[in-house]
């Protein structure tokens, strides 16, 4: 905010306006400025704020001033921004509101309600968007750079990098050779440093679509360990309303690979990714509904009912495969209407108790009661 | 007179090496308890690795289930710790197995030559495994590592010196 200067906010001659708007902010830097509420005016050569209140606060900065600058996009309780970078303050400067700062940048704020004051130069139609009409007002006038052509007759503080290669000659030719030159320097110039910059947009908005694709939503928001979110006890909630009769219809188990198919099924639109999915089950406990994520020691992921107690399964299986003498994973799936998958892990888990061993020949896998 | 095999030979998780550690420990106490008293019945002294992956021991044909070599090498080093086991070679291809501990072995032979007034007497090492006169004792057939390695037990507590003669070993006994 050190690049300002005082103004008596009074148009130059050769200066005209491009447009104004109410309700405009000041930011230094990060910092919001005093200067809250105010009518912020581009012209040709500089960029004026005044005080709505007391019109007599008015500063400005020229344009020249301006290395480049972007949108900062609306949020939730933030308004729509435009930052702008500028060159540093020179040493013989006018004074302004500050004298020092620490930044670089400044902003302009646009509130959220407001309505286009005037639109001077060649009947752009109206638009919803405040900040964006600035925007692409301040874009023209960077990039015709009026103020180059028709210096105002009060000096202005320029900025040194594009005064070089002038050359010197007399007369309209001479005039209009320089004229010339700097527009095709500037020209130059202007394409270079938005060249980067629309690379970068570029890169952001692919990366975030990517991301998007993936179901994973905006990283810088979303809190994606631990305690869940409001989003996830929901989700938590209407899984435990949506599983429990395939629950009961398979035995009480279902690995979660089924239960995310199940769920993105039924859903059809808005679909749940796999990472809200394992969020969500893993609050089941917490809020005290009916089911539970279970983890086995293969990394296999469950949700089961509450109710379900593993050692009666293990007792129960230990039977089944007493009564048919031995029985491989896909024997002991058929006969209980559990998934092989399921009913591998049980078996397993019997094994590691102690009650199964294990026949692991060229004929398959094959579970024995422990004889041993 | 046929050998009786344990109930674990005709069950088939036995030739799986099992997981579960306890188990494990079941199923590899019971394989040394019928190597050994597979190899008394038969008088095995020395065992091959690889012939042993054929032997009746480790492959039961009727029920298609044979122990794999890792598996055998399991079983043979849990009869190294037992002490019933010694390799003959560095890189462990054959074993010396030892139902019967050479200082019994050395026991049995020493009450032999005490019991027919022999102390003090030569023999070679083929006298007293395949002599005539030890064709009823026990250690009659005894495999010459076997035989050395008990005879060296008894050197140990100088109860017998182990000569080399021209046409092999021989001892003297004390």
């Amino acid at each position: 905010m050190d690049r300002f200067v005082w103004s008596n906010g009074l148009l130059e001659m050769n200066e005209t306006l491009v447009i104004q708007q109410r309700g405009v902010r000041l930011y230094d830097g990060e910092e919001k400025a005093k200067l809250d509420a105010g009518v912020v005016l581009l012209s040709t050569h500089r960029l004026i704020w005044r005080d709505i209140k007391n019109h007599e606060c008015c500063i400005a900065v020229p344009l020249s001033q301006i290395v480049f600058f972007e949108e900062q996009a609306a949020g939730i309780g933030k308004s729509a921004k435009i930052v702008v970078h500028l060159h540093p303050a020179l040493p013989n400067k006018d004074p302004g509101p500050y004298q020092h700062s620490k930044f670089s940048y400044i902003k302009l704020s646009f509130k959220e309600h407001g309505q286009i004051e005037a639109i001077v130069c060649d009947g752009t139609e109206f638009s919803p968007v405040l900040c964006l009409q600035f925007y692409r007002r301040l874009t023209e006038e960077m990039t015709q750079r009026r103020w180059e052509n028709t210096p105002a007759s009060q000096p202005i503080p320029t900025a040194t990098g594009s005064q070089t290669g002038r050359t010197r000659a007399v007369g309209i030719v001479g005039i209009e050779r320089k004229l010339e030159e700097k527009r095709k320097e500037t020209d130059k110039n202007i394409s270079e440093a938005f060249e980067d910059l629309s690379k970068l947009m570029e890169k952001t908005i692919r990366f975030k679509s990517y991301l998007l694709s993936m179901g994973i939503a905006n990283p810088v928001t979303r809190e994606t360990h631990g305690s869940g979110t409001h989003y996830h006890m929901q989700l938590a909630k209407q899984l435990a309303d949506m599983l429990l009769a395939p629950l009961q219809e398979r035995g009480g188990m279902m690995a979660l690979t089924e239960v995310y198919c199940l769920m993105n099924r039924a859903r059809g639109m808005e679909l749940l990714s796999p990472e809200d999915l394992v969020n969500a089950c893993k609050m089941f406990e917490s809020l005290k509904l009916p089911l539970r994520l279970r983890v086995f020691d293969s990394g296999v992921m469950v949700v089961q009912l509450q109710s379900h107690n593993e050692e009666e399964m293990i007792a129960s299986a230990l039977d089944n495969v007493s009564e048919k003498g031995s029985l491989t994973s896909e024997e002991f799936a058929k006969l209980l209407g559990l998934s092989v998958l399921l009913a591998k892990e049980r078996l397993l888990l019997a094994e590691k108790m102690g009650h199964l061993c294990r026949d692991d020949s060229v004929e398959g896998l094959r579970f024995y009661p422990n004889l041993f | 007179m046929n050998f009786e095999w344990p109930w674990q030979y005709n069950f088939p998780p036995f030739f799986t090496l099992q997981p579960n550690v306890d188990t494990r420990q079941k199923q590899l106490a019971a394989w040394c308890s019928l190597v050994l008293s597979y190899c008394r019945h038969r008088r095995i002294y020395t065992l091959d690795v690889m012939e042993a992956q054929e032997s009746p021991m480790f492959n039961h044909k009727k029920i298609e289930r044979k122990l794999s070599v890792e598996a055998i090498q399991i079983v043979f080093e849990e009869l190294r710790k037992k002490g019933n086991l010694e390799w003959i070679d560095k890189s462990k291809t054959r074993c010396l197995i030892m139902w019967r501990q050479p200082e019994e072995w050395g026991k049995l032979i020493y009450q032999w030559v005490s019991r027919n007034g022999m102390i003090n007497s030569v023999f070679t090492l083929y006298e007293l495994s395949n002599g005539e006169d030890t064709e009823n004792e026990e250690f009659h057939g005894l495999e010459e590592c076997m035989l050395l390695r008990s005879l060296q037990a008894l050197q140990v507590e100088s109860k017998a010196e182990i000569i080399t003669m021209d046409e092999g070993k021989g001892v003297k006994f004390f």
